[in-house]
C-alpha cells in the first residue's frame, strides 16, 4: 500500500495502533512518551520504539512542541501513520529536521488501508507501507 | 527556513497556494523543553522579524510574580529565554489565550494564523475570522512570512456546517447558568470531532465570555475549529445559511440525558472535598472578575483559589479597586500564564474545583489533580464552605 507523504522519512518497527484520537499536548508526557491522558483506553502506553497509527490529534495545537521534544529526547515514536492529514504532528516531524533533530516519516492512508495495516511495518520515503519482519 | 516550513506544510495540507494575513496569534512561547528555544533561538539568530501584528499566548512564566510559579531555576531560565526569543521577533508580550479581549478582534473574514485552539476556535466563530488550528512553529513561520497556506478553514467552502445540532430539547432556564456553556462545548467536541456544527434551539442572547466557554471546552475535547450557532455568530444568521444551503449530513440532538451525562463526566472525583480552586481558562475577563467578586460578597475563601488573566486586565481591574479586593477574599492572580501549563499549584493528587471545561479536560493528566467541574457560583460557595457545594440543577426534581 501506499500512503501520502506529509513528512518524508524512512521507519520500521511494530504498529501501535491508537485505538482513539489523542492530544499530545496534556495526553503525552513529553519527557517520557508515555500516555497519560486518564480518559484515554491505551493511558500508560510509551509510544517509542514504534510506529503509531492515530485516526488524528485532538486539542491543543502545543501538540506540536510536545512531539518535537519527543523526538529530541529519542522517546518518541518511529512514524507516524494517520487517517486525516493532521498538520499538528506533521509539523513537530518537519521542524525537527530544521533544527537538526533526527526526525520520522508522517504518512496519511486511505480508510481500507488504515484498517489493514501489518502488525510490522516498513515506511519508504515515497510513502510505500509494506510488511516486515 | 520560514517559507520552507510554510510551503512544505502547504502541500501536506493540499494547499494551492499562499493567502496573505493580517495578524498572528503565537502559542510558540510557552515551554514544552529545549527543543522548542532551539527552534526559536534559531529563527532569531537568522534575524527573523515578524511581518504582521502578532500577539503572544501564555509563556509558562509569570513575569509579573516569578514567585508564583514553581520551575526549578534551570526551567524557569528556558521558559524565560523561550518567551524573550518571541519578543525579540516582534512579538507583542500580550502574554494571554485571550488575545481576543485584549483588543485584538480580526475583522469578518480577515485572514488570520492564529494558534492556541481556543483562540482559533473564538476567531473563527465568534468573530468571523479565518485562521486553521495552527500549532506551535507554524504560527510563528506564518508571523514571519505574513502568509498562511490558503487551506481547510481559509477557503469558505470549508466553513460551512456539516452537522445539525438540536438543542431545543434543553429548556431555556438552562442557559443561565454560565456552566452549561462549557457542557455544551466539550459535548460537542466529543461528538463532532472535527467537524463543524451549527447549534439550533438555543437563546440568542448569548455573552461572549459564554462562547468563549464553549469554544474551549470545544477545543479542548475535540479538535473543533469552528462552530456556528445559528441566529448568534456572525457565518450563521440562520440554519439553512449555516449549512450552506445543503442538507445536514448528520443531526444530532442533544437531550437533558445526554447533557447531564456529559456534565457528570466533566468531573473525576466524587465527593465533597476540595482542595483548590482554579478559574480563568480562558483567562478571565473584566466581567468574569466582577461577577467573582460579587459572588464571593464579603466573605472569604477558605482554601487557595488561583484566576487567571493577561494583563490587559490588571489595569481596569486595578482601577475598580478589584486587585485590593480579590487579595482580602483570598484570590491570587496568576498573570501570563495560567495553572495548568506551568508548576503553581503545589503538590499532586489534590482537588481541584474549576468553572472551566479545558481546566476539566487537562488538569488530571497535566498537574495530576482530581477534578470537580461546577458554575463560577458554585467554585465560590465551594470555596467559602471548603467544601464542594453546587447548586441543583435545572433538570433534578423540585428544581
Amino acid at each position: 500500500m501506499k500512503g501520502r507523504v506529509l513528512v518524508a522519512g524512512e521507519a520500521e518497527g511494530p504498529l501501535l495502533r491508537l485505538e482513539k484520537p489523542l492530544s499530545f499536548w496534556g495526553g503525552v508526557d513529553a519527557d517520557t512518551g508515555r500516555v497519560i491522558a486518564i480518559r484515554h483506553p491505551q493511558q500508560h502506553q510509551l509510544l517509542a520504539g514504534q510506529i503509531i497509527a492515530l485516526e488524528r490529534s485532538i486539542g491543543s495545537s502545543s501538540g506540536s512542541s510536545v512531539l518535537l521534544e519527543l523526538l529530541d529526547q529519542g522517546c518518541g515514536p518511529l512514524g507516524i501513520v494517520l487517517r486525516h492529514a493532521d498538520e499538528i504532528l506533521a509539523l513537530a516531524a518537519l521542524v525537527a529536521r530544521e533544527i537538526g533533530i533526527a526526525s520520522i516519516p508522517v504518512i496519511q492512508v486511505s480508510d481500507s488501508d488504515f484498517r489493514q495495516l501489518p502488525p510490522v511495518l516498513h515506511i519508504s520515503v515515497t510513502g510505500e507501507i509494506s510488511a516486515a519482519q | 527556513m520560514a517559507m520552507r516550513i510554510l510551503s512544505t506544510m502547504g502541500r501536506a495540507m493540499n494547499a494551492p497556494g499562499m493567502v496573505r494575513i493580517e495578524s498572528a496569534h503565537v502559542d510558540g512561547c510557552l515551554l514544552h523543553g529545549k527543543s522548542g528555544v532551539t527552534f526559536a533561538e534559531k529563527l532569531v539568530s537568522m534575524k527573523g522579524k515578524v511581518r504582521v501584528p502578532t500577539t503572544l499566548n501564555v509563556g509558562a512564566m509569570d513575569l509579573n510574580r516569578p514567585e508564583n510559579v514553581r520551575l526549578d531555576s534551570a526551567r524557569g531560565d528556558l521558559a524565560v529565554r523561550l518567551m524573550n526569543a518571541y519578543v525579540a521577533m516582534g512579538g507583542k508580550p500580550t502574554w494571554t489565550c485571550a488575545p481576543y479581549q485584549a483588543g485584538f478582534r480580526p475583522r469578518v473574514g480577515a485572514h488570520v494564523a492564529w494558534a492556541e485552539s481556543n483562540a482559533v476556535v473564538f476567531a473563527n466563530s465568534v468573530l468571523g475570522a479565518r485562521t486553521n488550528r495552527y500549532g506551535d512553529f507554524m504560527d510563528i513561520c506564518c508571523a514571519l512570512t505574513g502568509y498562511a497556506p490558503y487551506s481547510g478553514m481559509h477557503r469558505p467552502e470549508h466553513r460551512v456546517a456539516t452537522v445539525l445540532v438540536d438543542a431545543s430539547p434543553l429548556p431555556d432556564t438552562l442557559w443561565q447558568d454560565d456552566a452549561a456553556f462549557a457542557v455544551l462545548g466539550s459535548w460537542l467536541g466529543r461528538s463532532v470531532g472535527k467537524d463543524i456544527a451549527v447549534i439550533d434551539g438555543m437563546p440568542v442572547d448569548i455573552s461572549e465570555d459564554r462562547l468563549k466557554a464553549l469554544g474551549a471546552a470545544a477545543a479542548s475535547t475535540g479538535s473543533v475549529a469552528l462552530f456556528h450557532i445559528a441566529g448568534v455568530t456572525p457565518e450563521a444568521p440562520d440554519v439553512k445559511t449555516a449549512l450552506g444551503g445543503n442538507a445536514p449530513a448528520r443531526v444530532l440532538t442533544l437531550t437533558q440525558e445526554r447533557f447531564d451525562t456529559q456534565r457528570d463526566r466533566m468531573s473525576t472525583a466524587r465527593g465533597d472535598r476540595v482542595d483548590v480552586v482554579a478559574v480563568g481558562s480562558p483567562h478571565f475577563s473584566l466581567d468574569e472578575f466582577t461577577h467573582l467578586i460579587r459572588f464571593f460578597g464579603d466573605r472569604r475563601s477558605r482554601i487557595p483559589f488561583y484566576a487567571c488573566t493577561g494583563r490587559h486586565v490588571l489595569s481596569a481591574l486595578d482601577q475598580m479597586g478589584g486587585v485590593k479586593r480579590l487579595e482580602q477574599i483570598g484570590v491570587q492572580l496568576i498573570l501570563d500564564t495560567c495553572v495548568v501549563v506551568t508548576a503553581v499549584i503545589p503538590g499532586s493528587g489534590g482537588v481541584l474545583m474549576t468553572n472551566s471545561g479545558k481546566f476539566a479536560h487537562y488538569s488530571p493528566s497535566l498537574i495530576r489533580h482530581d477534578v470537580v467541574f461546577g458554575s463560577l457560583a458554585d467554585c465560590v460557595e465551594s470555596a467559602v464552605a471548603g467544601r464542594v457545594l453546587r447548586a441543583r440543577r435545572h433538570s433534578e426534581p423540585g428544581a
